[in-house]
């Protein structure tokens, strides 16, 4: 409850009004349309919805790698013109570089994050000590001498989740992080996250097909209509933290699941 | 090879199955290839001064050694310093190229063109700048073989893909930094299996500004030797010049293996 008082209290971090993103040229493909969205310092906040519907265009613009043509991206209170470099974001596919190990594709945004790269040669090992931690902690300890490709599908998403994590965003930025993982080693991944969000109060965005993925994890859900995309509705989730993975067999954890579930199949039956 | 043979020891009615044939095949292939133009050789009667026999050739490479290994050093030289040449300016050209579409868009039709003049006709204007000999010889080895140095980096430059890009892109980095990280590293192999395709062109340059225009070189030995009509010379030039190509291909495919094996053993699974 403290920390939803506080977001509601503190300026918004990210801020997206009315905001149109077409690709490829004016006869391209409207991705998203009139969308509007806040999410404050230190919220969780989910984004549900369709498939192809823009979810994965509403993280580009936060990040400043898609420039919208209408509206405004504002991020820590300055508008987006370019990308920023206070997000850490996990791609829905892990991009991991293959001529690098593990653990250097990891340390990869140290040497360009302004901030670290300075630091880096001279606090290398710390570094890799840090880098070893969070591997630790998604569960891959010991593979970071291995390269991307030695590894499974899911043990990538998870360096993935530690290359986002690396440089200690302020804003996190996770797309569909944990969509090649069997069901065990996504609900350890939730409390990594959760505890992650609740130690470090970092901001989270997490795109997510998984309804009750949203719900556990997040402050706020947002759904978004099927393509172009916008917000239809804004659910605030009321379970106290913190949550424990108890609360998914609970009867009001699972009402909010089905409604979110009738949302999102109204919306696909209406594009 | 030690232990092979103990295990044929061991267990002789399996030997057969131990020869290792994909490692022996391309030895017996040759073999096959020799085997066969002698017997066609014997068969159709024909002339030593039109096609010599395989035994008559070897016979030429023992006979004119001295000859044929000064010419072949100087051969291998000429091809080799030309190649060096073009690996460098090809990589620094290949870079420059790759690094912005504009420039690719811009300077891909003029190396087209550059690469579609045929280098015979560049040998003379070579030796009204620089004289007859080595010079020209070097420079042609280099002209011929850089261009696939160049188009291979610069692909693999301009073929980024764009989430790599992304991830980059969204931490801050600057263009330096991408081309650093990601298209440098990323275009390695494609600029050391270039390595292979430029090395046999570059003896395809040095042999034939040799063969015009040089007192040196394979490609000077054989047309003096043809007009000598010393036809098997001919020949002992021509399986010089293939045993020196297959050895600077074996040497680039090894280059190429060692510095990217990643990109060997890589599936890239997903
Ligand atoms: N680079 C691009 N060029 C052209 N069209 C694009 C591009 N990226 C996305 N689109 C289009 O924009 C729309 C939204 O794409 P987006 O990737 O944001 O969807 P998504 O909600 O993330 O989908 P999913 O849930 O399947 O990941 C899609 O119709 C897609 O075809
Ligand atoms: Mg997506």
């Amino acid at each position: 409850m403290r920390l939803l008082e506080k977001s509601v209290q503190m300026a918004d971090l990210v801020s997206i009004e009315n905001v149109d993103m077409r690709y490829g040229g004016a006869a391209g493909t409207l991705a998203v349309s009139s969308l509007s969205l806040k999410v404050g310092k230190g919220e969780f906040a989910a984004v549900v919805g369709p498939s192809g519907c823009g979810k994965s265009t509403l993280m580009k613009l936060v990040t400043g790698l898609q420039v919208p043509q209408g509206g405004t991206v504002i991020v820590a209170g300055k508008q987006v013109t370019q990308p920023i470099s206070i997000v850490g974001m996990a791609f829905q596919n892990p991009t991991m570089l293959p001529w690098r190990t593990t653990l250097d594709n990891i340390l990869l945004p140290l040497e360009i994050v302004e901030r670290h790269r300075r630091r880096l040669r001279a606090h290398r090992k710390e570094y890799v000590e840090k880098a070893e931690r969070l591997l630790e902690i998604v569960g891959l300890k010991g593979v970071g001498s291995k390269y991307p490709w030695q590894l499974s599908g899911g043990m990538q998403q998870r360096a993935n989740l530690c290359r986002a994590l690396i440089h200690e965003p302020e804003l996190l930025m996770l797309d569909e992080p944990f969509g090649a993982l069997d069901a065990f080693t996504r609900e350890e991944l939730w409390c990594v996250i959760r505890d992650l969000h609740a130690a470090q109060g970092v901001t989270i965005i997490l795109v997510t097909h998984d309804l009750r993925e949203a719900v556990f994890l997040a402050d706020r859900i947002f759904v978004m209509s099927a393509r172009p995309g916008r917000i239809l509705n804004e659910h605030r989730v009321p379970f106290e933290r913190p949550r424990d993975l108890e609360i998914m067999y609970q009867k009001s954890f699972n009402d909010m699941v089905h409604e979110l579930h009738g949302e999102i199949a109204k919306a696909r039956v209406a594009a | 090879m030690s232990a092979v043979t103990e295990n044929t020891a061991a267990k002789p009615q399996k030997t057969p199955a131990r020869i290792n044939w994909v490692w022996l095949s391309p030895f017996l292939y040759t073999l096959g290839l020799f085997v066969f133009w002698e017997l066609v050789v014997i068969a159709l009667d024909m002339p030593p001064t039109i096609l010599p026999a395989p035994t008559r050739v070897f016979q030429a490479i023992v006979q004119y050694w001295s000859p044929i290994w000064k010419n072949s050093l100087q051969t291998l030289y000429t091809t080799t310093l030309g190649f060096i040449i073009a690996v460098v300016a090809g990589l620094a050209l290949g870079l420059f190229i790759g690094w912005s579409k504009a420039i690719y868009a811009g300077l891909y039709p003029l190396m087209i063109g550059f690469n579609a003049i045929p280098k015979v006709a560049v040998v003379p204007i070579l030796v009204i700048w620089f004289g007859i000999g080595t010079v020209p010889a070097v420079l042609t080895a280099f002209l011929i073989s850089f261009f696939p140095i160049v188009v291979n980096v610069a692909t693999g430059l301009a073929t980024i893909e764009p989430e790599t890009e992304d991830v980059l892109r969204a931490l801050g980095a600057r263009k330096m930094d991408i081309m650093l990280k990601v298209g440098i590293p990323r275009s390695m192999p494609y600029f050391f299996g270039s390595l292979k395709i430029a090395i046999t062109l570059a003896f395809v340059g040095s042999v034939l500004s040799e063969t015009v225009a040089s007192n040196y070189g394979l490609g000077n030995m054989m047309s003096s030797a043809q007009s000598q009509f010393n036809v098997p010379l001919v020949f002992a030039g021509l399986l010089m010049l293939a045993v020196e190509g297959i050895a600077m291909y074996a040497l680039m495919a090894w280059i190429e293996k060692r510095m990217t094996g990643w990109a060997h053993r890589s599936t890239m699974a997903n």
